[in-house]
């Protein structure tokens, strides 16, 4: 903004930038194999559900005692992935962090995806699915569960709005320039554009509308994963039975969210050549927001563990050793240091925030951040207070079917397809924004 | 079956054997309930005061009398079974508050109680509403059998998580399940420190065989698969007089159960009644896990003075 050009050279930048960041619409390299690709795995989870609808829950590992398993966990992880779109957009955004600009937009779609499908996942894991329509005929209010419904539909309607409107002068553009693209793509940017003309009044509501609603998802965010944690807090069980639930969960939320969009990020500045908009200073940034997200989750957990390890009362105790020396031992300690500890220490240090080091990284964290969900949702069921007694074997053990795995990653397929068909209408990185960050004329750009 | 029925006072008797022998909607008490009621408003209009009466038992349970001469048969067709039952089943037995008392001492792990419970509510064998587990307290305490059913609790975390009312407490005490309502989250499972719920991962038993069997709610048959079950304290047959299924199949005199109310309990196997309150004041009754704040309903008494051996220590499994 400082920099401002004049009208000349606002239209040749403008230009410039719209070329960049609307060229990879525009070429298919490897899309119809990704489709493919993506659509396959549909193909396998739909048939995979068909087995549960026609069987029951029983396909899967799932029996009395460990009665939510990786669907649950699944539910919990795509929540708090979802929770990254209030961190970069609201927060970042509010405090005027000048380098989130490009990333906005990212962060936004993987919210929003997320989100949606986190009340797929629920659905997947219902016994009677087709009884969806009671939790609004008979929802009684004192349940966790309407609360979690409520709050995350809201999330997702403000969310779905924080990426639409700031799309509108993106919208706008892309009618301009996409004009060979066939009618209904043409028809959906007509539509978007809501008219704009880029005069100084819509930029006026287009700015406030952007921080009303970044100031209204940071309560509902928190609120859905604060309400997804006591799903397991409000118990009186061993393991979920903890007062920190709620901050433990939005702060390991922000692990996973911001290791889930330098991943994105990795993956748009290679194939969609980029490098000019998402730079490796972009990485080192993002590098230095996860080492702090992990701080705190590490933190958390330290008050999570350790003080009812310091007890040891009994059936806490249970719970405890199987995490720390019994049968959950190796998933929980690579979690602990793989995917939380170790990135962390690694990531203090600059070399590994350039771009394919923090990719690398996030990688672990975000499946540890998977398994961690696991972790948490699964072996307290193990412990309940009164022995598990005269049940078949297979009720004490926890071995997830092959149904129950495609089941799990049919909603992430989910995401990738929803985060597929954004990528490809609109472009990634916001055009108007980022020409307006390098002092194009504001009334040029529609 | 008469001879142990601690609740319901006399003419009891009269009323089944005289339904019987009318053969009103033959085996379904629910329609000898509704006719009794259409009935009963019906004699009040024309207070006839000539022929013979007979009792009937309204749905409400008030005992009246009406002349036998009024009493119509009721088409099935007339009547939503479904909803009937539905409505007394979450109503509950006034003036009831269900009770059971459980002695340690007296429990060999004859399993009887298992089994009745099993047949009666067309479980798999491992699904249970009621278990014996094995326990022992900690390491150098005695291991003791603990029949394990719902505790009906009075501050029932499975009902204060249901996002549906599936599952409900009704004003005799009982936690009921509705699986025509139920969605089959199965955060009740979870919530429930007791793990006393169990769900119906597949397509129940029989559920072929018994397809067109109207839904009682009070014996939550036919199981559904994608629901809940769970121990009912068989109030099918609290209503009808009797006592559960677990208590009147125990060889051993494990169970009581009552009327904390009357502060009556009965013996389910030698019949023998006592007062609810010196059964416990006496034998030294807890409920287990008080300190969770639930408030259970059943109620444990100590196992001291054995009449049985008690468990080896070989068959003891661990709580892990």
């Amino acid at each position: 903004m400082d920099n401002h050009l004049s009208l000349e050279e606002s239209r040749q930048k403008l230009t410039q930038i719209e070329n960049d960041l609307i060229r990879p619409l525009k070429s298919h390299n490897g899309f119809e194999m990704w489709v493919l690709f993506l659509l396959l795995l549909l193909i396998l989870g739909f048939y995979a559900y068909y087995l549960q609808l026609r069987d029951g829950l029983g396909v899967t590992a799932l029996r009395d005692y460990v009665q939510w398993g990786m669907y649950i966990s699944n539910f919990v992880f795509f929540v708090a992935t979802s929770l990254i779109g209030m961190l970069i957009t609201s927060v970042l955004g509010l405090l005027r962090i000048p380098w989130i600009t490009p990333l906005t937009r990212i962060a936004e779609t993987i919210a929003l995806a997320f989100a949606m499908f986190a009340g797929i996942v629920i659905i997947i894991d219902m016994g009677r699915p087709d009884r969806f329509p009671y939790l609004f005929l008979h929802g009684r209010l004192q349940s966790p569960i309407l609360w979690d419904v409520t709050v995350v539909t809201t999330y997702v309607i403000i969310s779905m709005l924080l990426l639409l409107i700031p799309m509108i002068p993106d919208a706008a553009i892309l009618r301009r320039r996409m004009t060979d693209a066939p009618k209904w793509q043409q028809a959906i940017y007509k539509f978007l554009s809501a008219n704009w003309i880029a005069v100084p009044e819509q930029y006026a509501l287009i700015k406030k509308s952007i921080r009303v609603l970044a100031i209204l998802i940071i309560p509902t965010a928190l609120a859905i994963h604060t309400v997804t944690s006591w799903l397991f807090a409000s118990t009186l069980r061993v393991g979920w039975d903890s007062t920190i639930f709620g901050p433990y969960f939005v702060s390991g939320a922000f692990v996973s969210g911001v290791a889930v969009v330098i991943i994105a990020m990795y993956f748009f500045r290679n194939n969609y050549k980029l490098h000019n908009y998402i730079t490796d200073a972009h990485f080192n940034r993002m590098g230095q927001l996860l080492v702090l997200m992990c701080f705190i989750y590490l933190y958390f957990n330290l008050n999570e563990y350790f003080v009812p390890a310091y007890k040891m009362r009994k059936a806490e105790g249970h719970h405890l050793e199987a995490l720390f020396t019994g049968n959950w031992a190796g998933i929980f300690w690579a979690t602990q240091l793989g995917g939380l500890l170790i990135p962390m220490l690694l990531l203090i240090f600059k070399p590994f925030r350039k771009p394919l080091p923090a990719f690398i990284i996030s990688v672990f964290v975000l499946v540890g951040a998977w398994f961690k969900r696991l972790l948490i949702v699964v072996p307290t069921q193990q412990h309940p207070y009164l022995p598990i007694q005269n049940v078949p074997e297979n009720f004490i053990t926890y071995k997830p079917t092959g149904v129950e795995i495609m089941l799990t990653i049919l909603p992430m397929v989910g995401v990738l397809i929803v985060i597929t068909i954004i990528a490809k209408l609109f472009p990634i990185v916001p055009i108007w924004e980022t020409a307006h960050e390098q002092g194009v004329d504001e009334s040029v750009i529609k | 079956m008469e001879e142990n029925n601690p609740i319901i006072e006399s003419g009891d008797e009269g009323r089944r054997n005289f339904l019987k022998k009318l053969g009103i909607f033959a085996g379904v008490g629910v329609a000898a309930a509704a006719g009794a009621v259409y009935v009963a408003s019906d004699y009040e209009e024309k207070k006839n005061p000539e022929g013979k009466k007979v009792r009937v038992l309204t749905a409400d349970g008030q005992l009246v009398e009406v002349p036998e001469s009024e009493l119509q048969k009721i088409e099935q067709e007339e009547l939503d079974i479904e909803d009937e039952l539905q409505r007394r089943g979450r109503e509950g037995i006034a003036g009831k508050s269900w009770v059971m008392v459980i002695d340690l001492a007296k429990c060999r792990n004859a399993r009887m109680c298992i089994a009745a419970c099993q047949a009666a509510h067309q479980l798999r064998p491992e699904q249970y509403h009621i278990n014996t587990l094995v326990m022992k307290d900690s390491e150098h305490s005695a291991p003791y059998y603990m029949p394990k059913p719902c505790y009906h609790c009075d501050n029932p975390p499975c009902v204060k998580v249901c996002p549906v009312n599936a599952t409900f407490k009704r004003q005799d005490g009982i936690v009921l399940i509705d699986n025509l309502r139920c969605i089959g989250c199965r955060f009740c499972v979870a919530a429930c420190p007791y793990s006393a719920r169990i769900f119906n991962w597949f397509e129940p038993r029989d559920s072929e065989k018994y397809k067109d069997q109207p839904y009682d709610v009070e014996l939550n048959v036919p199981q559904k698969k994608g629901t809940i079950s769970k121990c009912l304290f068989s109030a099918d047959r609290l209503r009808k007089g009797e006592l559960p299924y677990c208590v009147s199949s125990c060889p051993n005199g494990v169970y009581w159960f009552g009327d904390m109310n009357e502060d009556v309990v009965v013996n389910g196997t030698t019949k023998e009644a006592a007062r609810f309150s010196q059964l416990i004041k006496d034998n030294g009754g807890y409920t287990y896990l008080e300190e969770l704040g639930t408030k259970p309903r059943v109620y444990y008494l100590p196992p001291k003075n054995r009449i049985f051996p008690a468990p080896g220590e070989e068959q003891v499994s661990s709580h892990s």
